[in-house]
């Protein structure tokens, strides 16, 4: 005998568990039984199985792994006697999932036992497979259940009825089968067997239309007749629930009606009486009685009907909503959100109290006022409404706060009916809770600020007062920090004051001040400092006389961690000192933003690049103006295609130029053209390679070659930024590929010219003061992976060489020919020149590129001169 | 339908759980520990609805045990409620006065009646006097399956000793 298993019975076990006090203790005892479990199994130990099983279950619902139990299960249901059987089968159900393979041996002794002559042992198995079938055990089973659907006792039927549920919801092709034996269901008087066959009926017309039609036809006035039976029914003790028969008939019964009479006039009318008697007659002081109500008022709300039940669903639905209890208040609000789209207008009569809840303790009663008042808002009673809503923001829990801050805002923007309202509600909300608004929301705000050139004045002095009293709210930072950057003349002299304003008096030094608070703040993030900062290069222009210190606090972030912002802030350093005469011309206000592509983009369409494009040369004075724009990514898309981007700015957000970059490619109309747009990149490329310095040609082909890597195409926009803007179109990946392909010499169409060999730019390999070695290339055609080199060598001293010998060396993905030089004497002053051919084969070709080590020796006055050199900047695509 | 059903006591302690919907098992840990998270922290006078993934668990308290069930948004909560106090009553009637500790010590027998209540995630059986009939009338086979094995090992042991 096992020396482990001998003791401890499950009770015992139980115990010892439970008296652990901490985790660990637990998990040391838990470790000792399954130790103990393990060993016996592996005994194959018939006496204890059926005990280690229901230990191994417990130890399952405790969240320990068990699966070296599941093959215990098998065998416990593959015994013969009914205990053994009935803890198996409910080890199985805890133990193993539809998803476990084990599963599938179990099938046959499912099949046995849909089959015993002992009808417990057939429930079992029912059950089991009602649990946890697989869709191919439904398939291999679907016989025996539809079988047992017609069982002399109504106990089998009833649990064949719930296992042909998941049957069809596994195999919906099967529901046809279960069609006719459903409908018999229904005529049974069975409690338990009219409940599973009502629900199966519900099943079978979701996933199959035949059924839906025959039921509709067949069975809509005998469901009828049966509820109009039910709720008539006298007292009945086995199935009474606070005085109503079987409310879980009822409700299921309502259920399949609404399925029936959706979408069809006729059903609908045979049912509307009983509907109204139940509307009408239930009791409404329990909970049972709620839940036929609720239901019944989902089933009126769902079927074809003219609008005298709807009155009456929608009054009970306000019944609900004055009730105490929290649940009939929560699922009143659920049912009322479906009335909105049947009768607004009934619903809006209960608005007032619909806000209350709003304010309720309750997160769940809460969340589903909002979500139906956010609905029920309109042109009308917006402006109290956000007024309430803004007022319990200040109040509400801060979890909530996100998602109200959510709704206000989106409502706010549904229904901005004056810019000065919309401005006036986004500052208080931005005040109150600017850590959860959104991005997008907050570019909108700047977008309409923009816009509204006579509240300019209004609102940079508004958003100040706002700064003022809370800078814990990042986003009302960003949002005043840009506006004291474009509108800070406004803010010191009170241009466009208002009358409704009160008048206050910023000096610029105030004006100064506050951006400083915004770039000192410790929770500033990068957004924010970099927008101060350009605010602060800004305001240098605006205020001159503060110039020196804005210069001093531009001049702290110098050393800053954060790239961007040391970068920025040495670039606006340089402005100040340096080019004053083009400061004030730099940072001009930025002109109005067009909201209609904003508002597009925000609609998920981005605008084509052409669309975006036509607007901005005639809206931006000078293209520099762009590290204004900077902070917001979607004001740099207005700029990024008209002038080559300066680097100040390229690199800020490179999303956004990548958007704009795509979009020709991306747009379904353009989908035809790639072609003719890489063309032009690959002519451009080309045009840069032969006409710039070498280093700059193999610098661009550095960038090509990590965007071929996948590597972060990100990462190379910062120094992109420098190149044209049509070689960073050539770093935007779906450019990239084509591009790819034609350098390979693999592809279609324009890399012709490649594989000719015309294009590659000559090199000059080596350079020194005595000594010139220039490289031609060529490629035979059929044979990309092989370039023929020309080597031409030229004396620069006044010495004539003797003895020249050349030599080279490659790594070893390559192979190198040298063919015999054309002399070894080379005359003096460039008077003359060797060449020498070398045949390179690139075993990597498109992966890597050439390299070389080249060694000359030569004899200059009878001394020997060595010189040796690496080649590292051949052309990417030899 | 119900995707499953948990026991939970007040102290976070799984006693019982029931899946009708594919978990796994680190999902079903998951799953644990967030609706407990949720539904125990959630004070006496809320309601019993928390939404969840899309999905709502309609809960009830019962002494220190939490019953929780989860269901598909479009279904009945109250009704859900009724299930929860069914179970908990056939469970009443079955132990007499149930407590805690007969859920943990006799879990097997909580879940028989479970399954005598629900199969595939929906109700089977609006009768607590049918369902206790059913439980018993499975009792007391295996009673006698155990009976008859004990005196099948008696007469053994007699022979033996003869």
């Amino acid at each position: 005998m096992n020396p482990f298993s001998s003791g401890t019975r499950l009770r015992d076990m139980i115990r010892a568990i439970r008296a652990c006090k901490t985790a660990a203790e637990e998990r040391a005892v838990v470790r000792k039984e399954c130790a103990a479990i393990r060993a016996s199994i592996n005994e194959d130990d018939q006496d204890y199985r059926h005990r280690n099983l229901a230990k191994l279950m417990f130890i399952q619902i405790l969240g320990y792994p068990t699966h070296f139990g599941q093959m215990e299960c098998l065998k416990l249901i593959a015994s013969a006697g009914f205990p053994e059987k009935r803890i198996g089968y409910l080890g199985l159900m805890l133990l193993l999932d539809e998803r476990q393979e084990v599963l599938m041996l179990v099938t046959n002794s499912l099949k046995q036992d849909l089959n015993h002559s002992n009808q417990y042992i057939v429930g079992l198995a029912l059950c089991a497979l009602g649990n946890i079938c697989s869709a191919e055990m439904a398939r291999d089973l679907a016989p025996e259940v539809e079988r047992l659907l017609q069982f002399r006792d109504p106990n089998i039927r009833k649990k064949a009825a719930l296992c042909s549920i998941r049957i069809i919801k596994k195999v919906p092709d099967l529901a046809e089968n279960f069609i006719n034996c459903a409908a018999s269901l229904l005529k049974e008087k069975h409690h338990g067997v009219l409940i599973t066959g009502v629900q199966l009926c519900a099943d079978l017309c979701k996933v199959s239309s035949e059924a839906l039609e025959y039921f509709r036809k067949k069975c809509t006035e005998g469901l009828v007749r049966t509820l109009r039976d039910i709720v008539n029914s006298p007292y009945s003790p086995e199935y009474d629930i606070s005085g109503i028969t079987d409310p879980y008939l009822h409700i299921r019964l309502l259920k399949l009606l609404r399925i029936l009479g959706q979408g069809d006039a006729d059903a609908s009318d045979r049912m509307t009486d009983i509907l109204a008697q139940v509307a009408t007659k239930t009791e409404s002081n329990k909970n049972a009685g709620n839940a036929i109500l609720y239901e019944c008022v989902e089933t009126i709300m769902s079927i074809e009907d003219d609008g005298g039940l709807r009155v009456l669903a929608i009054n009970i639905l306000g019944k609900f909503l004055s009730n105490r209890d929290n649940n009939i208040r929560y699922v009143a609000l659920n049912m009322l959100m479906r009335a909105t789209t049947l009768d607004a207008q009934a619903v809006q009569r209960h608005r007032a109290t619909i806000l209350d809840c709003v304010k309720d303790s309750d997160a769940s009663i809460r969340k589903r006022a909002l979500e139906l008042l956010y609905l029920l808002v309109n042109e009308n009673n917006v402006k109290p409404l956000i007024k309430e809503l803004i007022e319990y923001l200040e109040v509400s829990d801060q979890e909530f706060k996100g998602d109200l801050t959510a709704k206000i805002c989106s409502l706010v923007e549904k229904f901005s009916l004056e810019k000065i309202w919309y401005i006036d509600q986004m500052l208080k909300v931005l005040s109150e809770a600017g850590n959860f608004v959104k991005d997008e929301v907050w570019h909108a705000l700047i977008f309409v600020i923009s816009n509204a050139s006579d509240l300019h004045g209004y609102t940079v002095r508004a958003l100040y007062r706002a700064f003022l009293t809370s800078t814990e709210q990042e986003t009302l930072v960003r949002v005043a920090v840009w506006c004291i950057g474009e509108y800070g003349d406004m803010l010191v002299n009170n241009v466009g004051m208002l009358d409704i304003e009160d008048p206050i008096t910023v000096t610029e030094c105030d004006a100064v001040d506050a951006v400083e608070v915004a770039i000192k703040r410790h929770t500033s993030d990068l957004t924010t400092k970099a927008m101060a900062l350009i605010a602060l290069l800004k305001l240098s222009s605006r205020f001159p006389s503060y110039s020196e210190r804005i210069k001093g606090i531009i001049v702290q972030n110098k050393g800053n961690l954060v790239l961007e912002l040391q970068q920025r802030s040495i670039e606006f350093n340089r402005i100040l000192q340096k080019h004053q005469k083009i400061r004030s011309a730099l940072v001009e206000r930025m002109p109005v933003l067009d909201e209609a592509t904003f508002s597009g983009r925000r609609a998920g369409s981005l605008p084509t690049a052409i669309s975006t494009s036509s607007g901005a040369p005639s809206n931006l004075p000078n293209g520099i103006a762009k590290p204004a724009t900077a902070p917001i990514p979607d004001l740099l898309d207005l700029s990024s295609d008209d002038v080559p981007a300066p680097s100040s700015s390229g690199g800020d957000f490179p999303q956004d130029l990548l958007g704009v970059d795509l979009s020709p490619t991306l747009a379904p109309s353009g989908a035809g053209k790639p072609p003719k747009a890489s063309t032009d990149v690959l002519l451009d490329l080309l045009s840069i390679g032969t006409s710039l310095p070498v280093q700059t040609g193999s610098s661009a082909s550095d960038i090509l070659s990590s965007s071929q890597d996948d590597k972060a195409p990100f990462a190379n926009f910062n120094g992109l930024a420098s190149l044209s803007s049509l070689s960073a179109n050539a770093t935007s990946p779906v450019n990239a590929a084509p591009m790819m392909d034609l350098l390979d010499g693999h592809g279609p169409g324009p890399q012709k010219p490649e594989e000719n060999g015309q294009a590659y730019p000559s090199l000059v390999a080596y350079e020194s003061s005595s000594l010139r070695v220039m490289f031609n290339f060529s490629k035979q055609p059929g044979s990309p992976q092989t370039t023929l080199i020309q080597a031409t060598f030229t004396n620069l001293s006044s010495n004539v060489y003797n003895d020249f010998l050349f030599q080279a060396a490659v790594p070893k993905f390559l192979q190198l020919h040298l063919d015999p030089a054309s002399s070894n004497t080379l005359p003096a002053s460039g008077d003359g020149s060797i060449t020498q051919n070398l045949k390179v084969t690139n075993s990597q070709h498109g992966k890597k590129s050439l390299v070389m080590r080249v060694r000359i020796a030569y004899k200059t006055n009878n001394k020997d001169v060595l010189e040796e050199r690496q080649i590292n900047n051949f052309p990417q695509n030899l | 339908m119900i995707h499953f059903v948990l026991l939970i006591s007040r102290q976070g302690k799984v006693r019982l759980t029931k899946w009708y919907s594919p978990y796994s098992q680190k999902e079903r840990t998951k799953v644990i520990r967030e609706l407990s998270g949720l539904i125990l922290t959630r004070g006496p006078k809320l309601c019993n609805f928390v939404e969840w993934r899309g999905l709502r668990v309609v809960y009830k308290r019962y002494a220190s045990l939490y019953f929780c069930m989860c269901i598909d948004e479009d279904d009945n909560e109250l009704e859900i409620l009724e299930i929860i106090h069914h179970y908990v009553e056939v469970l009443d009637r079955y132990f007499g006065s149930v407590c805690e500790l007969d859920l943990i010590y006799n879990f097997h027998k909580a879940y028989f009646i479970l399954d005598e209540l629900l199969i595939a995630g929906e109700l089977q059986e609006p009768s607590k006097r049918t369902v206790a009939r059913l439980v018993a009338a499975q009792d007391s086979l295996v009673e006698t399956a155990k009976e008859q094995t004990s005196s099948i090992t008696n007469i053994i042991a007699q022979v033996a000793n003869v």
